[in-house]
């Protein structure tokens, strides 16, 4: 059998990496949802600042994925 | 190169040089954001010289957009002076990089090119591809923004407070003045000091941040297009072109929102 680490450095990189994003994500949205639920009339302030912070949560998962990509 | 040669179609990281002018290559993110450089100018041009008291068309649609932006930035700085004078980096950036972003969507973007020889494999360049897909340009608007929110900072509040916000020297000054008066500032004060060295930490990070989200949202999105449409050509790719244009709107947004936070707190007079 042949061991590629290079392979497997790139799938762990971006597999490992995306998890805490992605739950960062949901809690972001999760508690977006119930503030426009207990105030719907407030829904248009709460979607900027909710997307900015998304944003940013999402620039980790980025990272990682950019290393993956470098990873010869 | 025989016709039965396999011509590689693969997204490289770095832009790839199509022409060299003596020591300057041109590559195809070059030519795509001198593009749209050329296309705003136009645009500039074209609304300056049909000012009216009383606007209509092209005129009417600008100020609609302009309107809502200098609203969304009062949210942000609370004062319409500091948006004024802060609007025009941060909603030409905006307009930059979104139209940058979209016209990697563009058909003819990244698939019209020629076939060039590398070490015996011919790959496929295109003539164009979406500006903010190379770290270069996102690279180069980071670190001119970051640089200008320092020197906008400095021209607001001068340049011994605003350097007082990252080598905290007047913290250290007040010990031996304030030291028997309240003697917790033995404690304080140094940490306030190490916390503004931290801050130079940040601004670089920051400046890491900035350019490699959105290099990497732009680049990713190009690798995954590519990949869905070598997948499956027809109506599979919609879904994902649609993802792409709301990823470009976003990025574009969180760019300037952010640069607009760090000007805004650039120039704000800290107090107790």
């Amino acid at each position: 059998m042949e061991y590629n680490l290079a392979v497997l450095a790139k799938a762990l990189t971006i597999a490992i990496g995306a998890i805490a994003p992605s739950l960062a994500i949901g809690k972001i949205g999760s508690k977006a949802m119930e503030s426009i639920g207990r105030n719907p009339e407030a829904a248009g302030k709460i979607l900027i600042p909710m997307l900015l912070s998304a944003a940013f949560a999402e620039a980790i998962a980025i990272y990682a994925l950019i290393i993956a990509f470098s990873i010869k | 190169m025989k016709p039965t040669d396999e011509i590689k179609h693969e997204s490289t990281i770095f832009a790839e040089p199509i022409i060299t002018i003596g020591n300057f290559p041109i590559t195809n993110s070059l030519i795509n954001t001198t593009l749209v450089t050329i296309f705003f100018v136009v645009l500039a041009i074209t609304l300056r010289k049909r000012l009216n008291k009383i606007p209509r068309g092209l005129q009417n649609f600008s100020e609609i957009i302009i309107e809502g932006a200098l609203k969304l930035c009062d949210t942000v700085t609370s004062s319409r002076t500091t948006s004024l004078k802060l609007f025009p980096l941060v909603f030409i950036l905006f307009l930059f990089i979104l139209i940058n972003n979209w016209s990697g969507l563009l058909p003819g973007i990244g698939t019209i090119g020629w076939v060039e020889l590398h070490d015996g494999e011919s790959i496929f360049v295109p003539f164009f591809r979406g500006g903010t897909a190379d770290v270069n340009t996102t690279l180069a608007l980071a670190l001119v923004s970051v640089i200008l929110t320092h020197i906008l900072g400095v021209m607001a509040v001068g340049g011994w407070h605003y350097l007082n916000k990252f080598v905290n020297l007047k913290a250290l000054a007040e010990i031996p003045i304030k030291i028997w008066k309240e003697p917790t500032i033995l404690l304080v004060n140094p940490v306030k000091f190490f916390i503004g060295l931290i801050e130079i930490i940040g601004e670089i990070a920051k400046i890491a941040s900035l350019s490699f989200r959105l290099f990497g949202n732009m680049f990713a999105g190009e690798v995954l297009l590519a990949s869905i449409a070598g997948l499956i050509a027809f109506v599979l790719p919609l879904p994902f072109m649609f993802l792409e244009i709301i990823v470009g709107l976003v990025q574009a947004l969180v760019f300037s929102m952010l640069v607009l936070v760090f000007s805004t707190i650039a120039v704000t007079k800290e107090e107790h």
